[in-house]
């Protein structure tokens, strides 16, 4: 990619997002820097489908916000200068205090060769375990539960499976907004066999009850008892495979035993679960009635201070019917991250060591040694990401590399995360994005490309390895994460080991260091690539997405492992793991009587850096809000779209009310995407308990105890404007970019003396414009309007209310996208409504066509449309990622 | 047989009382009418339309002589028909020419008359007002044949005389006491609008400033005007326009009780109850009138009480404003300037030419200045008139009747 071409060239890639990891065709033109996306339809994980986050990946990669040079305490410098200081500061720091005092936290969104080198250097040359990763806020409980019952941390289906089975079971998962593509494939499975059963376990009721025929909306935290429960069902209506149970198992009787001790009845245990009997009872005949279930999992299983147990017991169920390994069936983890997978197989949580070995075993620890030629090795586990902060923030660690990730924002008491990083004597962020909030407090910053540029190999959810291929060139001096580690290495004195010249290089080592000594007398790994240890550069840049393992035995990867009853622990046995239910970590009280949970938004990604450069994709939910069922609503007097206060123990946040009955009684749903960047005080993480699983050490991020109540601000707003604005923050502020434009919605508790003078000093930028101005006042009832126009072009509106009584945001925006401000409009700007004659299209429903609500009402009224189909037909909404069908149907 | 109704005064006041009885009660009078000017009835609001070329005379005759025989109305027209006694024991009129006619009713609508200036000079030849037909066709004969005129007076008329003569090719300074054209129907920022409006199209103002002087050259003619602050205006024609005053002067030689007007009840009759009073030259609870709008209503109130239709009070409403000077669109109506107790809404844009205020007090509309745009004036006069509650449609009000809402606007 080299030289600069004027005509497009095709590039098969991989997403950025989540764990399904969808294949992408990119049709490139390098002179505009600009891509036209297409779901790749021969990757097999989503056959040409993508979602409403995938399609507008094209919008994300402007080069405004990007990290493009190295800088050292706030200046700009060489490569080389940061690469010393980088290398120099933690030499220094190992010198006097040891290898423990340093660490590196990373990424499911590093490529595997990144992940490869970064866990080397830590683990292999400076010596010290602590080297994790914000896996371990997703899927460590995962890898925990599949270690525990595996003997390795194996997903032992595939994405086929679903079209195969004859229930699925969704548990703490929302598909439909975290996983879309695999979502609309299960969704198809059923449209084509109506046979099939959907149950989802889960708390809320979201867009994925929509294909459901059973929704289980259990009391947070409560699915050991529920799996309990059905594991004593199973066994109790001789639903069990005896044969399977003896012959490949161990542990059964104390399993069962603590499953019977667990609830003494289903009517105990509809209750403790807070479910319908009749539901729970249903649930368990469907489940022990067909061989076929699979049950997938997500974060409601893994955040929580049970996570592991909550695997554990419903890979419990599968062991005990044999429903594993086969077609269309047995437990299914849905990965968070893009590399997830690919972090866990290279050792990037600190527990593990590398290639699916860890240091509970003194064999592996030698082993791995051997392979890197090192006699520095770790010895033993470094600190968790929760333990980690903790860390620097005692001054235990003095010294942090963050790679890819955002901490400040998504660890549990972020505000004390925060801190720690503002005590920490050596912060280093490499990142693809200039401002984050964890950029902000690090002393050397490292431009490292970002997806478009990056080029390595990604693992999804179904173990599936897949390239993801650059498209441009690194963006001014950004560099690839693998070089920048190898360079520090060379710096620390660890050339040899650190040689790579290329990134197939390390896929190499990587590939082979599975297979070293993989083989049932030294140990045997499920995990094992050495097919690929020998792929030369083409063959590398060629690789057709595969599913590990790829070795002698399986040259052309295997899609379901355990079909041949092998498995990875000692006795070569599957493990019933006995559970024992426990409540949350912190309960709610007097003070705190409500239950925090969090999740995922449809069209946002982790924090924002990317997905809010998408307009399109901040419209759907522009700003934080906080879900609350009406009757706590009305107890606690919360107006729907009013700001409210949520406080824990450890923080607090700002959000909009909704007021919503699939939320339960009790409880409360925010979403976790907002950071500074976007928002003044909507940082969810700031209130979640640091509480952790005691064997995964996941936090437990959907169970916090918290309060609420009304904010009420002395004034509430908003500004649209064509350009960014600079300005010293009101009490809330909410910042959203637009379609050529950005929104800002305000509130505050002080009226600024005058209206016209604090708007004029935020929305004029340069001082030799003369704009026009239209002003709208009623200061009798604190209502302020004012529009600014330059050159016949609308720049900029103000709506200022003592209340939320403020106009859609939808047409005002629209007229941002128009090159003259016409007259109709410019009489009616400050009104907020289109004049007579122009549509209004509402809030928007379908992001990926851009389809308003107003508009689908009035096609489904006008046209008489009885289906989403039909929705789809006529206005195209919801024909393309699907996850707004749930809300079409609620239209119709 | 049937009554005889005298009218004295043939303008918009007398005739549109007239009207209205022939079609309340056509029968019962003999009507006779009194007229100074030499012309059927015409609409006196239009003369400056006529001075500005946009109309001619003809356009605003509203009644020719035609109409008085069809109506079988006695029309005495003319100077030497203006009626110069009352006698009220013998109950009949005396005009100049001595041609008499008695009556049962009789109905005084002598209007008003231009307020002149007492300055030195006022009677030079040169100096008039604008107040009919005679001034429009002097004013004309000027603008033919010298160039420089000054009007004293930035109001209505002020502004209207003003404007048609630079269309007749004059240049024109307007002369202002208050710093605010028209300040008795615009606020400070709609007159600056206003005034520079009017100087893109070539007036002149200056203001605020006081007339000291006419200056007359040697042939008794005005030549030029002297301020206060020592400056001088050459000038060929001076236009007083500061104002009327009720035309009484008859009225109290037949000792009517007058004040600042002749003052009539609620049904339009004067002290003497066989002689009712409409238009500029009445006082009614302590109000005079110089806008079109009331006049008409008088005219409707006193028919009908001519008629013995019962009672009908006549209310003296709110009046809006509008200035008859084209693609200049103003209006005002009500208490525009407001006071400690009530509240404004305001909507500007100025590089549009736009600016609206509403005045509001116990969450009724009581005012309206709007300038730029004024679609909306009638409702704003309708909303104030019926002194309806406007505290469900505060939120649009001010942007016009098409955005009153139908639903309620909701955050998304």
């Amino acid at each position: 990619m080299s030289d600069e071409q004027t005509e497009l060239k095709s590039i098969n890639t991989t997403c950025p997002y989540c764990g399904v990891g969808c294949g992408i065709t990119a049709s490139i033109d390098q002179a505009k820097h600009q891509i036209v996306i297409q779901g790749d339809e021969s990757h097999p994980s989503n056959f040409g489908r993508l979602c409403s986050k995938g399609s507008t990946l094209a919008d994300t990669i402007e080069l405004k916000s990007r990290l493009l040079e190295p800088s050292v305490y706030g200046h700009d410098c060489s490569w080389s200068e940061a690469l010393d200081m980088v290398a120099d500061s933690f030499m220094s720091i190992i010198k006097k205090h040891g290898p423990d005092a340093v660490a590196i936290y990373g990424s499911g969104q590093l490529l595997t060769e990144d992940y490869y080198v970064a866990n080397k250097l830590m683990k292999g040359f400076i010596g010290s375990g602590n080297m994790d990763t914000n896996s371990r806020l997703c899927m460590s409980s995962a890898v925990a539960g599949h270690k525990r019952a595996f003997g390795s941390d194996t997903v032992p289906g595939c994405y086929e499976d679903f079209e195969q089975a004859e229930m699925i079971v969704l548990v703490g998962s929302n598909a439909a907004w975290c996983h879309p593509v695999s979502f609309q494939r299960i969704r198809a499975a059923k449209e084509s066999n109506p046979d099939l059963k959907i149950v989802v376990i889960d708390p809320r009721l979201t867009s994925s009850c929509d294909i459901a025929d059973l929704h289980l909306p259990i009391a947070i935290g409560n699915d050991t008892i529920l799996f309990n429960g059905l594991l004593n069902y199973l066994n109790q209506h001789n639903a069990l495979d005896q044969n399977y149970i003896q012959q490949h198992t161990e542990g059964w009787s104390d399993a069962l035993k603590s499953a019977q001790d667990s609830s003494s009845s289903t009517e105990r245990l509809a209750e403790q679960c807070k479910l319908d009997k009749q539901d729970v009872e249903l649930f368990f005949k469907w489940f022990a009635g067909h061989k076929k279930v699979m049950t997938l999992f997500s974060q409601g299983v893994n955040q929580s201070s049970s996570g592991t147990d909550k695997v554990n017991s419903i890979i419990n169920c599968h062991l005990a019917m044999g429903s594993i390994g086969k077609p269309g069936m047995g437990p299914f983890s849905l990965t968070g991250q893009p590399n997830a997978m690919g972090g866990r197989e290279v050792g990037g949580l600190a527990h593990q060591l590398a290639a699916h070995m860890d240091f509970s075993n003194p064999d592996d620890i030698d082993r791995v040694a051997r392979f890197w030629n090192t006699d520095h090795i770790a010895q033993k586990p470094g600190y968790f990401a929760v333990d980690l902060f903790d860390a620097i923030y005692d001054g235990k660690v003095k010294a942090v590399w963050i790679m890819g990730t955002n901490p400040v924002v998504s660890m549990p008491n972020a505000d004390k995360v925060k801190q720690a990083l503002q005590r920490c004597d050596f912060v280093v962020v490499s990142d693809c994005i200039a401002a984050t909030d964890t950029t902000a407090l690090a002393h050397v910053k490292l431009p490292a490309v970002g997806w478009s540029e990056k080029d390595g190999t990604v693992t999804n959810s179904e173990r599936r390895i897949s390239r993801q291929r650059a498209l441009f060139k690194p963006a001014g001096s950004a560099k690839p994460d693998w070089w920048i580690v190898t360079q520090v290495a060379r710096r620390m004195g660890y050339e040899e080991a650190f040689h790579y010249s290329s990134n197939v290089e390390i896929f190499r080592e990587h590939a082979a260091l599975s297979g070293f000594e993989n083989n049932p007398q030294q140990h045997s790994r499920d995990f094992d690539i050495s097919g690929f240890a020998e792929l030369n550069q083409d063959e590398y840049d060629q690789l057709q997405p595969t599913q590990w393992p790829v070795n002698k035995a399986h040259p052309q990867g295997l899609q379901r492992i355990f079909a041949d009853y092998k498995f990875s622990s000692p006795s070569g046995k599957a493990q019933f793991i006995s559970i024992k239910p426990r409540s949350a970590g912190n309960l709610p009280n007097k003070d705190y009587p409500l239950i925090l949970n969090t999740g995922r938004l449809r069209d946002q990604w982790h924090t924002m850096t990317r997905t809010a450069l998408a307009a399109k994709l901040n419209q759907h939910k522009p700003e934080p809000f906080v879900e609350i069922h009406p009757v706590d609503a009305s107890h606690y007097k919360m107006v729907k779209d009013t700001l409210a206060v949520i406080e824990s123990p450890w923080g607090k946040m700002i959000a909009r009310v909704q007021i919503t009955d699939t939320q339960q009684q009790g409880t409360l749903f925010v979403p976790m995407h907002w950071t500074a960047q976007y928002s003044s005080l909507g940082r969810m993480g700031a209130l979640v308990n640091p509480v952790v699983d005691p064997i995964s050490s996941q936090p437990e991020s959907k169970h916090t105890p918290v309060r609420i109540k009304a904010y009420q601000p002395a004034w509430n707003g908003f500004i649209l404007s064509r350009h960014p604005l600079e300005f010293s923050h009101p009490d809330y502020l909410v910042k959203v970019k637009g379609n050529q434009f950005y929104r800002y919605e305000l509130a505050g508790e002080t009226m600024p003396v005058s209206w016209r003078a604090w708007t004029k000093n935020i929305l004029c930028s340069a001082s030799n414009e003369t704009p026009q101005w239209q002003e709208y006042t009623d200061p009798a009832v604190n209502k302020y309007r004012a529009a600014r126009i330059l050159d016949n072009q609308l720049q900029s509106v103000i709506f200022v209310a003592p209340d939320i009584n403020l106009p859609e945001r939808s047409w005002l925006t629209s007229l941002f996208e128009k090159p003259e401000f016409e007259k109709e409009d410019r009489l009616a700007v400050l009104t907020g409504k289109p004049p007579l004659g122009t549509p209004d299209v509402g809030t928007i429903v379908c992001a990926c066509f851009n389809v308003g609500e107003k508009t689908i009402q009035s096609a489904i009224k006008e046209k008489s449309l009885k289906t989403h189909q039909d929705v789809g037909q006529c206005l195209k909404a919801g024909t393309n990622c699907g996850s707004c069908i749930p809300e079409i149907k609620a239209l119709l | 047989m049937k009554n005889r109704l005298v009218v004295i005064g043939n303008g918009m006041a007398g005739i549109r009382t007239v009207e209205e009885l022939l079609s309340a009660s056509p029968e019962k009078y003999d009507i006779t009418v009194f007229g100074a000017e030499p012309h059927g009835n015409y609409n006196r609001i239009m003369l400056s339309s006529v001075l500005s070329g946009e109309k001619n005379i003809e356009d605003i005759i509203t009644h020719n002589r035609q109409w008085y025989t069809d109506h079988n109305i006695l029309l005495h027209a003319g100077e030497d028909k203006a009626v110069v006694e009352i006698n009220r024991s013998r109950k009949c009129v005396i005009a100049k020419d001595g041609t008499q006619a008695e009556y049962d009713r009789l109905l005084i609508a002598t209007g008003s008359k231009p307020v002149i200036p007492e300055i030195p000079g006022k009677d030079l030849q040169g100096v008039i007002s604008f107040r009919d037909i005679l001034d429009v066709n002097t004013m004309l004969e000027y603008s033919r044949s010298h160039k420089r005129a000054v009007v004293l007076g930035g109001g209505l008329l002020g502004l209207e005389a003003a404007n048609g003569l630079v269309l007749r090719g004059m240049h024109v300074t307007v002369i202002h006491t208050n710093p605010v054209l028209l300040n008795r129907q615009m606020d400070e920022q709609a007159g600056g609008m206003l005034q520079q409006a009017l100087e893109a199209r070539g007036l002149h103002f200056k203001m605020p400033a006081r007339t000291q002087e006419l200056i007359a050259d040697n042939k008794g003619h005005v030549k030029s005007v002297r301020f206060e602050d020592g400056s001088e205006l050459e000038c060929d024609l001076f236009i007083t326009a500061i104002g009327v005053r009720p035309n009484m002067q008859l009225a109290q030689t037949a000792k009517l009780y007058c004040e600042r007007g002749i003052v009539v009840n609620d049904n339009l009759q004067s002290y003497d109850p066989s002689i009712y009073a409409v238009g500029e030259c009445i006082q009614h609870r302590g109000a005079t009138f110089g806008l079109v709008a009331p006049l008409f209503e008088q005219a409707k109130v006193c028919a009908n009480h001519l008629s013995e239709h019962g009672m009908a009070d006549y209310k003296t409403l709110p009046t809006s404003t509008k200035l008859k000077v084209t693609g200049i669109n103003l209006f005002s109506v009500g208490n525009f300037l407001g006071d400690e107790n009530s509240e404004i809404i305001t909507f500007t844009d100025p590089a549009f030419g736009l600016y609206k205020k509403l005045v509001i007090k116990n969450n009724k509309l009581i005012g309206t200045v709007l300038y730029g745009d004024t679609v909306d004036g009638s409702w704003y006069h309708e909303l104030l008139e019926a002194e309806q509650d406007i505290t469900d449609i505060r939120e649009n009000l001010i942007f016009g009747q098409r955005y009153l809402p139908t639903t309620e606007s909701t955050h998304e």
